[in-house]
């Protein structure tokens, strides 16, 4: 299999608002597609990860002696050959390469092995002799700041509030929560890969999965003490992201073998090792106190949020000012009292995950407003659209929503859609515990739910967030025939897709080549934020507009809409590269929360249909249902296929998906023990897709793949509570949790 | 040691082949056939389904060895030159494919499905693929590829219209 990826070329028609066939699809239904587990190289040798066994421990020694000796072994490396700087981070720079004195979670890499089969390499890590000093880890998020400090500054990696109008509001109606939300995997399908080539230049080609290719060259590069130039990276096909793959995992460790031994390198987690390899998203202990009159209407807001962020600070800034920012969710409150922490535990290092802070929050407040609606005496869907924010409405932090927020035409969508039916017949499959034959029926009540959520879409706080894309225009063969480069990842979601279609749209060109992404080109930016179709569709379509430009030149002032290209361009290449930015926004304030932080909101709402079994505390999601607005439907398709995938995360993190620790240390770190939703457990969904165009955005698109992942959650655990009068502040919700036992 | 084994028609071999290693790993990195994915290597997410003489298994659980003189049937085996499977066409066209990581694993459940019960209610899909994880989809178009691909089998001359 060749390294350097397909080009994709895909003849079949389509522009915007269509929804033509991928152009990796059929590379991928016929097993030919490249993910970068499966690359391979001549002379290739496999590298492996020796990591702490222990969350917290003083490294005393590390005897490599044995190791070198296992036959087949090429290389032995640990924290003293890092040639550049052994710290790196999306952030703050603090996680090490290898880790040298300290470990601070389990998992964290030590040593290294390169060996002629991955096998020797597993033999050899195990003749490693590392001596430790086991210390007593800080796993308590609430009390972590006060405890041993795990890094210089302190244990508190951000501290977010925001206040917002009276602080000593008093209301009528009055109710209080703590909630729980656990710390849930990405569980990408393909495990974290890579093949790093030594290059004649003394620098290294790393191929690779990942979300955001310049930031990782950056972070290699220094790792590795080499300029820029000197790393270069190409996409390879990536098994999925979801946020899991922002940071770095194997990329500087494969490139470190690579150069000391002067083969190619290549490296793929198990499924084990990458619930090691890769952050996951934040737990969280939140307090809430919602206070409201009689009709409904909140009066106040008050939240105590602690979000932990395990050993390291990834993302965790940026975690902690969603959860505080969006903390009240799509709701016009006036008085506003939230606090959010995230902290340094040894827990494992928590950083993006799909929702990224919005899900925590909201799984809070959408339970608090059920409890409200209780209060009142209310139907749970009425307690929301009275407060409702829309269009024109001003965030906790003063920023005004200045685009469609269609919240209570979301729930009402919801709310309207047909009941599915009581089954009559008992078919086994269709019951709580399935063809484990637990009921046939018995015991089993149904239950229905409601939420609502409100995510920031693209990077915020005042970031340069853009990207950068060129397009080039010729005639091949008798035919015009677009190009399309960007660094931008395709992780899965169909940005190769949607770049086609937008410059079939632009140029009139059905012929579209979307080239290899690498750090050839400028920033593409993060996949992530529910960024890349408003960025980088952005920036294709502004490099559309600068080809157009010169094709104007060319016809000197004819109508380019009666023109033959064949004729006009004759072996003429226009070749334009455009860097495009969203509207600026604005740091927030340090001691209030306020300002213009977010780009734009997303929006949308589930109901969720649950039949449980009261007994045995199984739950059966019967249907989920989606209302979301996103802005323009650029590709149909593809949009339902992110509400339905996002969906389905967020039930995951209703029932059954949780890393469960016990003292720092991971108990299931496997698909047998780590459960994520299977086709027996997400049901059939009937979804609304609103096109209110946002004016801001590139054809008025509104980002789409986190909204749905974060009011899932929330519709399936009102639908149990529903369904058992159980108060359920925990999610995942266990069997335990509704049997009592 | 040395395994002969015929994959998608053809006799091949591998030597040197270390007791320990799966018939996943032997297709994956000793015949050049990456197709089957090492998604979990546990038997959990059916992401490596091959068949094995006629039977779908997890080609992660099935030592080399086993496979000695043996007939395996990868996804790259599925479709007839450029033609692709009827399967393969229906999970591009619906909309099934996302990161596609899952893809040759639920391709293959979906082909077995399809010649054992032609027309298949939605429990029995359900049932069938239930040993395929995928993350990305949510498996409503999933759903919506092997019904598509259940019709146009049933159905050529209605596929080709």
């Amino acid at each position: 299999m060749s390294l350097t990826p397909a080009e994709l070329t895909s003849a079949v028609a389509g522009g915007i608002g269509s929804s033509p066939q991928r152009p990796d699809g059929n590379l991928k239904v016929r097993g030919e597609f490249a993910y970068a587990s499966d690359l391979w190289h001549e002379d290739m040798i496999w590298g492996a990860t020796l990591r702490s066994p222990h969350p917290y421990a003083r490294i005393l020694s590390i005897d490599l002696t044995e190791a070198l000796q296992v036959p087949g072994v090429y290389a032995v490396l640990t924290h003293e050959d890092v040639r550049g700087k052994n710290r790196y981070g999306l952030e703050h720079k603090d996680q090490p390469v290898l880790a040298e004195d300290i470990v601070r979670y389990q998992g964290e890499p030590v040593a290294l092995v390169g060996a002629d089969h991955p096998e020797t390499a597993q033999r050899a890590m195990k003749r490693i002799k590392v001596k430790y000093e086991v210390l007593t880890p800080v796993v308590d998020m609430e009390t972590a700041v006060d405890d041993t400090p795990l890094h210089p500054g302190g244990n508190l990696v951000r501290h977010v509030p925001v206040r917002r109008g009276d602080q000593h509001a008093e209301a009528e109606v009055v109710v209080t929560g703590r909630y729980e939300v656990g710390m849930q995997d990405q569980a990408f399908l393909g495990p974290e890969s890579g093949l790093a080539v030594p290059a004649e230049d003394g620098g290294v080609d790393l191929y690779i999965a990942t979300q955001w290719l310049h930031v990782d060259q950056g972070q290699v590069a220094a790792a590795l003490g080499l300029p820029l130039e000197r790393v270069r990276l190409t996409l390879s096909g990536v098994g999925g992201a979801f946020g899991g793959r922002e940071d770095l995992s194997m990329q500087v460790h494969a490139c470190l073998l690579a150069l000391h031994t002067g083969k190619p390198t290549k490296m793929v987690y198990n499924r084990e090792e990458s619930f090691y390899g890769h952050v996951h998203r934040h737990p969280a202990v939140l307090y809430y106190e919602h206070g409201a009159d009689r009709t409904g209407k909140l009066v106040y807001v008050k939240a105590r949020i602690y979000l932990d962020g395990g050993a390291y600070a990834s993302s965790t800034p940026a975690v902690v000012a969603n959860s505080a920012t969006l903390g009240v969710g799509p709701y016009d409150v006036d008085n506003v009292t939230v606090d959010c922490w995230g902290v340094f535990t040894n827990n494992p290092p928590c950083g993006a995950m799909r929702g990224f802070g919005a899900v925590q929050s909201a799984f809070a407040y959408e339970s608090q407003m059920d409890k409200l609606a209780e209060a009142l005496g209310m139907d749970p869907v009425d307690v929301r659209i009275v407060n409702a924010m829309s269009e024109g409405s001003v965030m906790p932090t003063g920023q005004v929503v200045d685009s469609a927020a269609p919240v209570a035409q979301l729930l009402k969508l919801v709310k309207d859609k047909p009941m599915p039916p009581l089954s009559t017949a008992v078919d086994l499959r269709d019951m709580p515990g399935g063809v484990s034959n637990t009921t046939h029926g018995e015991g089993v009540v149904r239950g229905v739910g409601y939420a609502v959520g409100i995510k920031n879409i693209c990077f915020s706080e005042g970031y340069d967030d853009y990207s950068t894309a060129r397009v080039r225009l010729q005639i091949i063969n008798g035919e015009p025939a677009a190009l399309a480069h960007t660094a931008a990842a395709e992780v899965g979601q169909g940005l190769v897709t949607i770049m086609q279609q937008i410059v079939r749209t632009e140029l009139g060109v059905e012929r579209v080549t979307i080239l290899p992404m690498d750090t050839s080109i400028g920033n593409g930016g993060s996949t992530s934020a529910s960024r890349q179709t408003y960025v980088t569709g952005g920036a294709v379509k502004a490099a559309c507009a600068a080809v157009r430009e010169k094709l104007a030149k060319l016809a000197g002032g004819r109508d380019l809409a009666g023109v033959d290209l064949v004729g006009l361009l004759g072996d003429d290449v226009i070749d334009e590269t455009v860097e495009w930015r969203h509207r600026a926004t604005e740091p927030i304030d340090p001691e209030t929360g306020q300002g213009n932080a977010h780009v734009q909101y997303g929006f949308a709402a589930h109901r969720a249909v649950v039949d449980v079994d009261v007994e045995l505390g199984l739950v059966k999601v019967v249907e989920l249902d989606c209302a979301q607005d996103v802005g323009k439907a650029l590709n149909p398709q593809a949009v339902l296929g992110q509400i339905q995938g996002g969906s389905a995360q967020g039930l995951g993190l209703a029932v059954m998906e949780e890393i469960q620790t016990e003292g720092g240390k991971v108990r299931n770190p496997s698909f047998t023990d780590y459960l994520i939703p299977t086709v027996l457990d997400m049901p059939p969904m009937s979804i609304d897709v609103l096109e209110l165009a946002d004016p801001n955005a590139p054809y008025g698109v509104r980002g789409v793949g986190e909204p749905p992942t974060i009011s899932s959650t929330p519709a399936i655990v009102a639908a149990i509570r529903a369904a058992t009068g159980l108060a359920l502040t925990r999610v995942p919700v266990r069997p335990e949790h509704i049997t009592g036992t | 040691m040395r395994v002969n084994v015929t994959v998608n028609g053809e006799p091949r071999q591998a030597d040197d082949v270390w007791e320990g290693e799966s018939l996943l790993f032997l297709l994956r990195e000793r015949l050049g056939l990456p197709g089957s994915k090492n998604a979990c290597e546990q038997g959990e997410c059916g992401s490596c389904t091959v068949y094995l003489d006629d039977t779908p298994v997890c080609s992660c659980l099935v030592a080399a060895g086993q496979v000695q003189d043996r007939e395996v049937r990868t996804v790259e085996g599925l479709a007839d030159g450029d033609r692709l499977d009827p399967v393969q066409e229906a999970f591009v066209e619906a909309g099934a494919v996302q990161c596609g990581f899952c893809t040759p694993g639920l391709v293959v459940a979906a082909h077995d499905l399809l010649d054992r019960v032609p027309r298949p209610s939605d429990p029995e899909i359900r049932e069938a693929l239930a040993g395929n994880l995928c993350r990305c989809t949510g498996y409503e178009k999933i759903l919506d590829a092997v019904r598509l691909a259940a019709t146009r089998k049933a159905d050529p001359e209605a596929a080709s219209r």
